[in-house]
């Protein structure tokens, strides 16, 4: 205990201990999955979100902090970015003492989140020992005279329990500040949301996700095609965390060959370190990438607009070839490509072709909106694209 | 007698018969030690439990197939007792929090914390984290989905998940975006011809490649149906040949039945005998969905051209209404009543 805070001391056993980890076959950062080994530890290594980091890292040097609220959609850094900044207020050995975390995995009902933040918020503040140790400590960290509660993924705690709440926010706020973390700001009720400072999380744009990408990409050793990082980036649709999930089993997908004839070289008795993947792993590819991604490929969706653009033959009035919309549809359903994967492939195929009058198209955008709700409504797949696909050719053949 | 289906499945990523790349896929993530979390999705039939047990294996070896099943009672916050059942091995769980309805939530919370908090026992174990399979997540509520968001996050060190799922529609983005997705095909026609010859030599079936080409074709690309017919032609008849009738299950006749009625005659009299038969087959726990799809296609082979699209139309409106609905009979109902009034006005040369 005595060189707890001593710095020195633990950057000296640290260094001895990363020392030793590669020698050891079971490093345990290694068996992480890579969203989590690249999880920003620090204000600055968030990406893209430059408004808030540089809000926040002002709070650093202020020694105050209000209530805050983050919300944006899922993977844009918003647990990341408190729990580092929690971090850099309060340093490894305070984070426990000060920083409570309630998500929505823990139990949230009305008595127990007074419960909790009530117990919490009345421990004493853990302080920095006096000393040497201390001061070394507090100029690494500024350690304010309050203690933070994290709500992650605030908005699926009920109404009540967010009534509730803003009464036990006012009862603590002199010594506690509260971070509500949501993704829709929408269903955080209003008396909350206007008692905090609101931090919106953007969608990822390309060139910031990317550049994490390929940092990623780099210290992995993966080699990356022309195009595959802006593969990632337009497959995830401006989620970081699905970005770097896609690279981490593309990386594993191309890698694994290697990894299997390297074994079988090894038996020869040649190179022994063949067996490390990423040294001499293959390249990830769009098609890599897309594949991992469930896009479905171009032919398949052309097969699709083909059999929507099919008119009926030999009948006064328009109509689509049903048969052959069927067939295309049962396939896509075996196959298993998600349906809303396929209307979102399919909205933009026949929203962007110039071909089609724009008269059509705002019939069609209505179609489009109804299968959505369905989808997400948790109606069957088959019958919703079916009748999307129907639709669409009707109002295409001028019918409907 | 175990049925052909589980007599003959496959038990390693080896053994598996098609969608070779995908092993390869799934091969390369098991042994490479990082192995992330996976959201399988795919029809069903096509083989999904199959291969995640058969990666399991290749996870943890042959020490997953040991597995042993625990009844659990859970405690809602409500005080209500919910029982439920686990299968697990050592190294792994699976669960079905479906069956505990809107309760999911509960179980899901407490027995992933549980299996997160505990570090895995077995210390030669191959990987640290121990895996749970959840069967039908696409039927996990909102709130259990909500639950399991942070504990993929925290736990990740002691704890995968595999969610199995027939889409992922269901699913919210937020867990999406923390899975890997992958999509299992169903097996394609040859593929279950080939199934079945297989699994009809290791029954010393006499194998009748035509029979088995129609049964693959009836099944809808769903292998385990198939599977299912197969033993049932070869228990039924001494002698098989390429036009051995494949027995449709009773419940298919039945609608088959439906369908042939309403398109004869479309009155409200018969509107009332098809109630019947509707709650006849929701009793016996046919799914409203497959109901309605079965009836809507019977319906839709019997119907001019131009009347199929408004068909599918209504059967997709009253499907997503079965969703989001409570009482599904009205809804199957009201598919019936709509079909015959457009079969009405098409004969009548009216615009529906
Ligand atoms: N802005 C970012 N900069 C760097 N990495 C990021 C960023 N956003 C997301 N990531 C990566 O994605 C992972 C998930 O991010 P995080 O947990 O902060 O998302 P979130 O916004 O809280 O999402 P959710 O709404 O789903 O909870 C991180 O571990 C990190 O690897
Ligand atoms: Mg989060």
């Amino acid at each position: 205990m005595a060189n707890f805070f001593d710095i020195k001391a633990r950057k000296a056993a640290a260094a001895e201990g990363s020392s030793k980890t590669p020698t050891t076959k079971q490093e345990p950062n290694r068996m992480q999955p890579w969203v989590e080994k690249y999880r920003p530890k620090t204000l600055a290594d968030v990406t893209a979100q430059d408004h808030t980091i540089q809000i926040l890292t002002r709070t650093l040097t202020s020694s105050n902090l209000p209530h805050m609220l983050f919300y944006g959609p899922p993977g844009t850094g918003k647990t990341s970015t408190i729990l580092a900044l929690a971090k850099q207020l309060y340093g490894p050995e305070l984070m426990r003492s000060r920083v409570l975390e309630l998500n929505a995995s823990d139990e949230r009902g009305i008595s127990i989140i007074r419960e909790k933040v009530k117990d919490f918020a009345r421990q004493q503040l853990s302080a920095i020992p006096p000393g040497a140790a201390g001061k070394a400590y507090r100029e690494k960290h500024p350690v304010p005279p309050f203690k933070i509660i994290v709500l992650d993924e605030a908005d699926s705690m009920t109404q009540d329990a967010q009534t509730a709440l803003r009464r036990t926010m006012e009862a603590y706020s002199r010594i506690t500040r509260f971070c509500l973390v949501c993704n829709y700001v929408t269903r955080i009720i209003d008396p909350l949301a206007s008692r905090c400072s609101k931090f919106r999380f953007k969608s990822l744009d390309g060139s910031s996700a990317s550049a994490r990408l390929e940092h990623i990409a780099e210290a992995e050793g993966v080699k990356l095609d022309e195009g595959a990082v802006d593969a990632l980036v337009r497959c995830a649709e401006g989620d970081l965390r699905r970005a770097i999930t896609f690279l981490q089993s593309a990386a594993r997908l191309v890698g694994a060959t290697v990894a299997v004839s390297a074994g079988k070289r090894k038996k020869k008795g040649e190179e022994e370190d063949a067996m490390d993947v990423d040294a001499i792993g293959g390249t990830v590819t769009v098609r890599i990438v897309e594949e991992i991604a469930g896009v479905v490929p171009d032919d398949v969706m052309a097969r699709l607009v083909d059999a929507i653009r099919s008119p009926a033959t030999g009948k006064k009035r328009g109509g689509v070839m049903y048969e052959k919309v069927a067939k295309v549809v049962e396939d896509l359903v075996a196959d298993g490509w998600s349906a809303t994967q396929v209307t979102g492939q399919l909205y933009e195929k026949i929203l962007y072709d110039e071909m089609i009058e724009d008269k059509c198209k705002n019939r069609i955008v209505m179609v489009f909106s109804e299968a959505d709700k369905r989808l997400v409504d948790g109606a069957d797949e088959h019958l919703t694209i079916l009748d999307l696909a129907l639709r669409i050719g009707e109002i295409l053949a001028g019918k409907g | 007698m175990a049925l052909l289906v589980d007599k003959h499945r496959p038990r390693s990523l080896d053994d598996l018969t098609y969608h070779h790349g995908l092993s390869d896929r799934l091969r390369a993530l098991a042994q490479s030690g990082d192995f992330p979390h996976l959201l399988v999705y795919g029809p069903s039939g096509a083989g999904k439990k199959t291969r995640i047990t058969a990666t399991l294996k290749e996870l943890f070896g042959p020490g997953v197939e040991k597995i042993k099943i625990d009844a659990r009672v859970f405690q809602t916050t409500t005080n209500r007792k919910l029982d439920f059942n686990i299968v697990s091995s050592v190294y792994h769980m699976e669960i079905t929090p479906s069956d505990v309805g809107q309760y999911d939530r509960v179980v899901v919370q407490d027995l992933l914390k549980e299996v997160a908090q505990t570090q895995q026992v077995d210390l030669s174990a191959r990987q640290r984290f121990k895996v749970v399979v959840i069967n039908e997540a696409d039927y996990l509520t909102r709130d259990a989905q909500a639950a399991l968001r942070r504990t993929m996050e925290k736990y990740s060190p002691n704890l995968r998940l595999v969610l199995l799922a027939n889409s992922t529609a269901n699913i919210i983005a937020p867990i999406r975006s923390r899975t890997l997705l992958v999509r299992v095909a169903a097996p394609t026609e040859d593929e279950i011809v080939s199934v079945l010859t297989k699994v009809g030599t290791k029954e010393r079936y006499d194998i009748v490649e035509g029979l088995n080409k129609r049964i693959a074709k009836e099944s809808g690309r769903n292998l385990r149906k198939a599977l299912l017919m197969l033993e049932a032609v070869y228990a039924q008849n001494e002698n098989v040949s390429e036009n051995t009738r494949i027995p449709p299950p009773d419940w298919e006749v039945v609608i088959t039945q439906i369908a042939d009625e309403i398109v004869a005659e479309r009155t409200p009299a018969q509107i009332l005998q098809t109630r019947a038969k509707l709650y006849d087959l929701l009793t016996h726990c046919i799914p409203p969905t497959i109901v309605l799809k079965t009836l809507t296609m019977k319906l839709v082979s019997k119907v001019d051209d131009e009347l199929k699209p408004e068909i599918v139309k209504w059967s997709a409106f009253f499907e997503h209404r079965i969703r989001t609905g409570s009482k599904v009979i009205f809804h199957l109902e009201a598919f019936v009543a709509k079909f015959m009034r457009i079969m009405e006005s098409h004969s009548m040369g009216l615009d529906f």
